[in-house]
């Protein structure tokens, strides 16, 4: 980077615009220094105070600040501000304040360090928002690293555990792999596009906008194209698309559950922000672009849906789910190139994700089960019995994340299918109804084992007698958080105003 | 906008709100659960007798009682916009009728967590008006699912034998019909370039600038497909009698009387009007599936010895007379269809009902262990005959059965002469089932097995809790028996302004 660029950046710089981010990473290490000060009766106080800290930023964002103080580009064109990166900001600070609150349910009785968990949770989502913000390759990649390193920590954080140590293992080696295929694109892209000699180089050639002037002048240009394979393979890690997707049941049921919702929530759609943004960059190529991103999307639909089908370890199950539901996603972003409503469905589909997923990880914290790595369907049998609030919860959540009307998770896939349809993608299509068809079948067999009763030897439910109830470590705020996810999974269905207006704005 | 739009927005709130009621008091004791599930059916019914009353057709697209409401949806230009037409207002009228049937049944029964299975039954009411009155094509889709998810939950939590199993498969054969008549809506939605879900704006976009022939024969195969899984066309049949087996019986009269007439509904308000040149080039595709549907099921049923699996394969088979309407693409096959659709829905849930009060008596459904209970239960007798020769549609002008196959038969007839002669086995075939099953259930002398349960339960004729729902389903189908014009003159109308209907001879029934 040459002084030129650098100066300009210090000439350009506007912190107002990363207030949200520059909160969080204080209060990150408010957190630190208060561990410290604090005497240890009061540490309790800690998660607290991190939540508190996050819902004013929350609170900042939606009330006082809606649309980003000042759209455009600063810090010489690092950060690109607009309404979306606006929506995704709002869609990390909830996801992270929900890890939180997650964090002190499952922290609470291990003797683990507890404070630096949501110090790096705080890292993590103030990264993820530069993230979805920015307008450079450079700012792209520091920003996914610190939030990647971060998870690196998170997945092995009960250090205890053999499988949580495993799954840190596999999720380094995975992530380094993925990281370092990103950056030999990255450097492809910089190699074709600084060349003097073609059409449309530049100095700035990592920016969005001068890659695309670049792109679009050379369609054809080997090396960018390979680079635009190797940078959109390291994005496929993050979403766990297709051939990337490896690495989720093991690391998915090996982390611990804060982290296995940090990753299926906050990471994933931290991928989605960085493709959306990508493609648009991408969109001169878009010949090589979509049939690529088609055959991953068709592909990973497949496979999330088959894999999850023979799953009984719900952790395994809600990651592949989890693949498919990428899958569904990625059919928004193909035809995100030629209809603008694919944003609004991509962006309205990963919220009803959000609170969806909210609920079903919220009810799995609360399962009482000594090694939460071995938490199957069989643990959840009877649950409406047992506790009647939880298997509700459980329910909206799942048939939301299965598409069934008239929660928020149909509202998503419709949207997602009306903007493949207006994209003419209908092999894509075809695939999808496949998937939703495939989808109920694991989905509904969970629900089975919460509702319909289990037929059960007689001194087994003797047995059964001494287990704990789920839900007792259930208090008032964790049953606000899940009130919270359900009764927004069930409005967004009805009533779907007060979001779709605000993304269809962005 | 008129004054009594309103009535249709509360008709489809007020189960909702009873449902959520009835989880409200479940500790004040069964009887508050048993009204506020009675009054959340009855409110309805009553307001669907005012709307069929005051029925007055004179706003945009020969509706009436508009009201639009945009939820938020404008960015796929899908509204809340509610309404009845001459083809939905007699269904409306009929699944507010079942509904409150099914309800008062359902609130004497001995079922478990009764504020549970209220609340299912409420919703499922809900969607079922709801479907019947959005003109928006996305929310009438919307309300079906809204009714069918309780359906699985009541088959899986309070149904019969191979629930679990049931349950299962009737999710699975219907998300799929639902995920295929989706993107067939959604293509219509996208194709015509209407950029709208409102059947109004759809119809006239679409008049002025029909579809291309390829448009249409994809679109109306989803369509056909998609509502033919869910209307259980021949070979995609083998959920219902299944899921109607395992089926509590309330949720088998709703689901057998109202929420699977969704899907011919959908074609003939729909489909057929919006896709006229897809019907036909699917015309022999319907024909033959839907003599399937008559022939082949047909003898299926003969063979049952089940009683409520009987029920459900006649059922099915019945579909296959609408199926055959539908093709015939006239003003008599389309009003015989709707006719049929109410007429039929009412029987099929008088059945369902009848079979189960029977069950209470006989405790087994096998036809060949119970016997000579019309000694005992002269009444239930009286009754299931009734239903039975109804569901057959012999005994003529007495009940409403007969007009919708009437007009479906002469339409079949002027459509393709030599079918009237399958139809017409299917008539022969239905007598013998069901005059069978009356004879073995009720005349002739107790079987051993029936003497054996007699030790342990005491028979009794059918009881005023029973006899209510029975009683309502009765006199409206015998009204509408005597006095078809009620529904036939709005029914007329509606299907003489459809070009793809009024081409032909309109049906009119005068007596």
């Amino acid at each position: 980077m040459s002084t030129e660029t650098l100066q300009q950046i210090a000439e350009t710089n506007s912190w107002g615009s990363i207030y949200p981010e520059l909160i969080l990473g204080v209060l990150a290490l408010a957190l630190l220094a208060l561990e410290v000060i604090l005497p240890k009766f009061a540490h309790g106080l800690i998660p607290r105070i991190a939540i508190v800290g996050q819902l004013v930023v929350l609170g900042y964002i939606l009330f006082i600040d809606p649309v980003g103080c000042c759209s455009g580009e600063f810090f010489g064109g690092m950060l690109s501000l607009g309404p979306m990166g606006q929506a995704f900001r709002v869609f990390f600070l909830i996801a992270s304040i929900f890890v939180s609150y997650l964090g002190m349910v499952s922290l609470a009785n291990k003797t683990l360090p507890r404070i630096e968990f949501f110090h790096i949770t705080l890292v993590i989502t103030a990264s993820l928002m530069l993230l979805a913000q920015a307008n450079h390759f450079v700012m792209l990649f520091v920003a996914l690293e610190t939030a990647t390193v971060g998870f690196y920590v998170l997945v092995s954080y009960y250090r205890n555990s053999a499988l949580s140590l495993e799954a840190g293992l596999k999720y380094l080696i995975m992530g380094a792999l993925s990281s370092s295929i990103l950056l030999f694109g990255i450097v492809l892209l910089y190699g074709a596009a600084s060349n003097p000699a073609l059409a449309g180089s530049s100095a700035d050639s990592l920016n969005f906008a001068n890659l695309k002037a670049f792109l679009e002048a050379n369609p054809t240009d080997e090396m960018a194209l390979i680079g635009m394979l190797l940078v959109i393979s390291g994005v496929a890690f993050k979403i766990g698309a297709f051939p990337f997707q490896i690495w989720i049941p093991d690391v998915y049921q090996g982390a611990p559950i804060p982290t296995t919702a940090f990753l299926a929530i906050a990471s994933k759609a931290a991928g989605f922000a960085m493709l959306i943004n990508l493609v648009n960059v991408f969109g001169p190529l878009s010949d090589w672009l979509v049939p690529l991103l088609t055959g991953i999307a068709i592909l990973t639909i497949l496979f999330g849906n088959f894999g999850a089908l023979t799953q009984r370890n719900v952790k395994r199950l809600i990651g592949l789910s989890g693949v498919s539901h990428a899958g569904f996603l990625l059919i928004g972003v193909v035809a995100s190139l030629t209809v603008d409503l694919a944003l609004t469905a991509i962006l309205f589909y990963l919220f009803a994700y959000l609170l969806a997923s909210m609920a079903v990880f919220g009810v799995m914290v609360h399962m009482p089960k000594e090694d939460e790595t071995e938490l199957t369907l069989d643990d959840f049998a009877d649950l409406s019995k047992k506790n009647g609030f939880l298997g509700m919860v459980l329910a909206i959540g799942i048939g939301s994340l299965a598409g069934i009307p008239p929660l928020a998770g149909f509202i998503g896939k419709l949207l997602i299918f009306v903007a493949a349809l207006e994209a003419e993608l209908y092999s894509l299509l075809v695939v999808a109804i496949i998937g939703v068809v495939v989808s109920i079948y694991y989905y509904f067999g969970w629900l089975k084992y919460a509702f319909f009763e289990i037929w059960k030897f007689l001194d087994e439910e003797e047995e059964a007698k001494d287990e704990p109830i789920p839900g007792s470590t259930l208090g008032f705020f964790g049953k606000l958080t899940l009130l919270v996810a359900i009764i927004g999974t069930a409005l967004l269905g009805f009533y779907q105003s007060p979001l779709g207006s605000w993304l269809a704005g962005s | 906008m008129n004054e009594f739009s309103s009535l249709i927005q509360f008709s489809i709130a007020i189960p909702i709100v009873a449902a959520f009621l009835t989880l409200f008091v479940k500790n004040w004791g069964r009887p508050a659960v048993q009204i506020i599930g009675v009054t959340g059916f009855a409110i309805p019914t009553i307001l669907a007798l005012l709307l069929w009353l005051w029925y007055d057709p004179s706003e945009p697209g020969g509706y009436a009682f508009v009201s639009n409401f945009d939820t938020g949806l404008g960015i796929i230009g899908a509204s809340l916009h509610l309404g009845l037409n001459g083809l939905s207002l007699p269904l409306f009228v009929m699944a507010a009728v079942v509904g409150l049937a099914a309800g008062l049944f359902a609130a004497q029964s001995q079922a478990e967590n009764l504020h549970r299975y209220l609340f299912c039954l409420l919703i499922m009411q809900s969607g079922l008006l709801g479907v019947f009155a959005s003109i928006d094509v996305f929310y009438f889709y919307f309300f079906h699912e809204l009714a069918l998810i309780p359906t699985f939950i009541m088959i899986g939590v309070w149904g019969g034998r191979e629930r679990n199993y049931a349950a299962l498969k009737v999710t699975i054969y219907l998300t799929l019909g639902a995920m295929l008549s989706l993107i067939g809506l959604i293509v219509l939605y996208s194709k015509s370039g209407a950029d709208s879900f409102d059947l109004i704006t759809l119809k006239d976009t679409l008049a002025a600038q029909p579809l291309s022939e390829s448009v249409q024969r994809y679109a109306f195969g989803l369509l056909l497909f998609g509502f033919g899984i869910l209307v259980s066309l021949w070979p995609f049949h083998t959920w219902a009698p299944l899921g109607y087996g395992a089926a509590p019986s309330s949720a088998a009269m709703l689901h057998a009387g109202v929420l699977k007439k969704f899907g011919l509904y959908g074609l003939v308000q729909i489909a057929a009007p919006l896709l006229p040149q897809g019907v036909s080039l699917w015309e022999n595709w319907i024909i033959w599936l839907a003599l399937g549907n008559v022939l082949v099921i047909g003898f299926i049923a003969m063979a049952q010895r089940d009683l409520k699996q009987l029920i459900g394969y006649s059922s099915v088979m019945h579909m296959g007379y609408a199926f055959l309407g539908i093709a015939a693409m006239s003003a008599l096959g389309a009003g015989g269809v709707v006719i049929m659709m109410v007429a039929h829905g009412l029987t099929v849930a008088l059945l369902f009902q009848l079979t189960t009060v029977i069950h209470h008596r006989a405790g087994t459904f096998e036809m060949d262990e119970i016997g000579g209970l019309a000694k005992k239960a002269p009444v239930l007798a009286a009754f299931f005959v009734c239903a039975m020769m109804a569901s057959i549609g012999l005994p003529g002008p007495g009940l409403a059965n007969f007009w919708g196959e009437l007009s479906i038969f002469l339409a079949v007839y002027e459509f393709k002469n030599w079918l009237i002669f399958a139809v017409v086995a299917g008539i022969v075939i239905s007598a013998i089932y069901g005059l069978r099953a009356i004879a073995k259930v009720f005349f002739g002398d107790e079987t051993e097995a029936f003497q054996e349960a007699q030790k342990e339960i005491t028979v009794k004729d059918i009881t005023w809790a029973e006899r209510t729902p029975a009683l309502i389903l009765i006199v409206v189908l015998v009204f509408i028996g005597l006095f078809p014009k009620t529904i036939t003159s709005s029914l007329n109308d509606a299907l003489k302004s459809e070009p793809v209907y009024s081409q032909t001879a309109a049906l009119d029934i005068e007596r």
